[in-house]
């Protein structure tokens, strides 16, 4: 006789959105292993279609409150790409700079925020808030960062405002940018001291196989604006082919669409990027990298914690430059023209804090989008979480039920699951011989 | 647990969750120089996004999202029940936001266009993407999408102080000209500032777009007037319409600014 074990934990904290895990373990055999999304369907195509195109990076943004300038990225560039509308250079660039600034801020609240309690042993921010006050401040001091990088591009973070066709509504003044920079340079030694925080860190002990997708960005930076989609099995997909490196597909205990690339599940996001493109990272973030041992070919998920923590240092080192080279010309520019007037199909793409995003629309004559396609990041994740679970569990079982819970959910908040944009939430739930247990459908299960 | 150091005195807060972006609750984490002050002031007992523990013994009740799916109604009357003050934070609680776009169709036919049809288990939704004062009383609103920072913070120092957080009863115009924008209206923008509650520091038309009304209405909208200055400045009075539905088409708003500007979406 196997062992039995059943877990369930409802609404995995420390994630954006609700979901919940499921695991049920029979006599040895696993019967089930779900990563359940409860979050509400929001129908986003539905809110999309018959809006005039340039309102769809507004609505767009407001899938994800955390990731809303990826979603307004990837959807101006759709937008522009339907329309025949080539933005000039500097807006590519104050875009980049936009991006820099979510990424800073979305790996540093992944890491510093959610992840950094179970790396120092503390249930969640605010008791680390008390046992090491020094790593809370130090991330409040780079959030705090990421926010004004975003503040001056875009007015905020959360729902940029400036991203029009062809163009941005508002372009920052010299002055503006040159207190951006003092404030980037000033904030080189947190950086350091962020990476020195996840140095020597132990990892769990999980290695696992598993197609690797990134957009590489046509011009050899690292992967950020999107651009022609790669994998690890050697293939190599236009972006409007994007759905032969993707496939949707419906699972009953996911309000998400889960996705498979060509050999099952995949991994999207930055373990996937560092993967495909490490070698494109400036030195900082190389030696970022090398101090805290991150193998490019890495197959294990908690890596993904190391990676953004490289990632960041990335993010931070472009926004400097980027602010230097907008500096040396800081007019604004003009929009770039609709060339497409009649409209046509669209395709956005934007590498976002947790993978690749894909937005593609078909905009009608009358300027109004007429369908509307969005893959999320974390979506097209699921698979591979839930695969990570099946190969993980086994080697757990010697452990309390309690125990295995909490490595499950550290395991899915590695992935930095955002349940917002995939539809939004996550539990994890140990059912045993296929019974839930009693505590099913309240807080804190486990 | 074991979170506070001073339990007993400090008011307990919670934060909850329906459809939404959970960018309200990212705003009041963007509060970094004043959060860990915000902390010590009062006792958090239930923030799924940035902490574990889980308690119902909270006396303020933060919630953000709209109501949308079965279950969101037990759970939203069990928060009302616990709670002795409940607050709606940003556009989709008080307004029911860009959710409630989805109310101009069948909840059916919108479940054709995205889940090819399924409506069971994980999919299941309400006929309405609702407010929250629909099916319950809310002491107070912060309003915004996302929610401004500072008025969160206001709104929090004028409940610990024990009197009644407030909003401004003018048009988000008197900010935009307050700040020298221009009129994005005489700019050809479909600007809505006439009748949105100011507060945000028409954040909007500064960063070039327009005004979209995410805060609501003011005290004395004119529904009529903006269709006037919609067609003064060549736009179509159906436009104003529809730029309405974006953040203000629950029935109840919907029911104001149809009168004066009959819509012509049809989608």
């Amino acid at each position: 006789m196997g062992k039995s074990a059943s877990i369930n934990v409802h609404h995995v904290t420390r994630v954006e959105g609700h979901g919940n895990i499921v695991v049920d373990l029979v006599d040895g055999e696993l019967v089930r292993c779900d990563l359940e999304i409860v979050e509400a369907p929001r129908f986003f195509e539905v809110l999309l279609r018959g809006r005039p195109a340039e309102e769809a990076p507004r609505i767009t943004c407001r899938i994800c409150g955390i990731c809303s300038v990826g979603h307004a990225t990837a959807s101006i560039q759709a937008v522009e790409d339907a329309l025949g509308i080539r933005p000039g250079p500097k807006t590519r660039k104050l875009r980049r700079l936009n991006m820099c600034g979510e990424w800073f801020q979305s790996h540093v609240l992944h890491v510093a925020f959610l992840v950094a309690p179970d790396a120092f042993g503390a249930p969640s921010v605010i008791p680390l808030a008390e046992s090491h006050p020094g790593v809370v401040k130090l991330a409040l001091r780079l959030k705090g960062l990421a926010n004004e990088v975003c503040y001056t591009v875009s007015g905020r973070h959360v729902m940029p405002i400036s991203y029009l066709p062809g163009g941005m509504g508002r372009w920052p003044t010299a002055a503006e940018l040159e207190r951006l920079h003092r404030l980037l340079v000033d904030a080189r030694a947190d950086v350091d001291a962020l990476v020195d925080l996840f140095t020597g860190i132990e990892w769990p002990e999980l290695h696992r196989e598993c197609e690797c997708l990134a957009a590489l960005d046509d011009d050899g930076a690292y992967p950020m604006m999107g651009g022609p989609i790669h994998s690890s099995l050697g293939r190599t997909w236009p972006p409007h082919r994007y759905r032969d490196a993707v496939e949707e597909y419906l699972v009953d205990h996911s309000a998400a669409k889960h996705a498979r690339g060509r050999a099952g599940s995949i991994r999207v996001g930055a373990l996937a990027r560092y993967r495909l493109a490490h070698e494109l990272l400036g030195w900082r973030a190389q030696r970022a990298a090398d101090a805290l041992g991150l193998d490019p070919e890495t197959t294990n998920p908690f890596h993904y914690n190391l990676a953004q923590v490289v990632e960041t240092v990335q993010a931070h080192e472009e926004a400097i430059s980027l602010v230097e080279e907008l500096l040396e010309d800081p007019a604004p520019e003009e929009r770039a023209p609709v060339t497409r007037a009649r409209g046509g199909e669209g395709f956005g793409i934007a590498e976002v804090p947790r993978g690749t995003l894909y937005h593609h629309y078909a905009i009608g004559p009358d300027g109004r989008i007429e369908r509307a396609n969005c893959i999320i990041p974390t979506g097209q994740n699921l698979a591979a979480i839930e695969d990570d679970m099946r190969v993980f569990v086994p080697a757990l079982l010697d452990l309390p039920e309690e125990e295995i819970a909490h490595r499950l959910e550290m395991l899915v908040r590695a992935y930095d699951p955002c349940i917002s944009c995939s539809v939004h939430l996550l539990d994890v739930r140990f059912l045993r011989g296929g019974r839930r247990n009693a505590a099913d459908g309240e807080g804190g299960g486990g | 647990m074991g979170t506070a150091t001073r339990r007993g005195s400090r008011p307990r807060v919670a934060f909850f969750s329906f459809a939404s972006c959970e960018g309200c609750q990212l705003q009041v984490l963007s509060v970094e120089d004043r959060l860990l002050d915000l902390l010590g002031q009062v006792e958090i007992v239930n923030f799924r996004e940035a902490i574990d523990d889980r308690r119902d013994d909270y006396e303020i009740a933060f919630v953000e999202g709209a109501i949308v799916k079965p279950g969101d109604v037990e759970e939203l009357l069990a928060i009302r029940e616990r709670a002795r003050i409940l607050v709606a934070l940003g556009a989709c609680a008080c307004q029911g936001g860009i959710n409630a776009i989805r109310n101009r169709l069948p909840v059916a036919r919108a479940a054709d266009l995205v889940y090819g049809g399924r409506r069971d288990g994980v999919f299941a939704a309400l006929p309405e993407a609702t407010p929250l004062h629909a099916l319950v009383t809310v002491d107070y609103r912060v309003p915004g999408c996302p929610i401004d920072r500072d008025e969160f913070l206001e709104a929090v120092r004028s409940l610990l102080a024990g009197t009644v957080p407030s909003l401004p009863p003018h048009a988000v115009c008197v900010e935009c000209t307050l700040r020298e924008n221009g009129c994005l209206l005489e700019r050809g923008l479909p600007c809505l500032g006439g009748v949105a509650r100011a507060g945000c520091g028409a954040v909007c038309p500064a960063w070039g777009a327009p005004c979209e009304a995410c805060r609501g209405f003011h005290d004395d909208p004119n529904f009529e007037g903006l269709g006037e200055a919609f067609y003064r400045a060549g736009l179509p009075r159906s436009l104003a319409a529809e730029k309405l539905e974006l953040f203000n088409n629950w029935k109840e708003f919907r029911e104001r600014w149809e009168r004066a500007l009959p819509s012509t979406s049809t989608t």
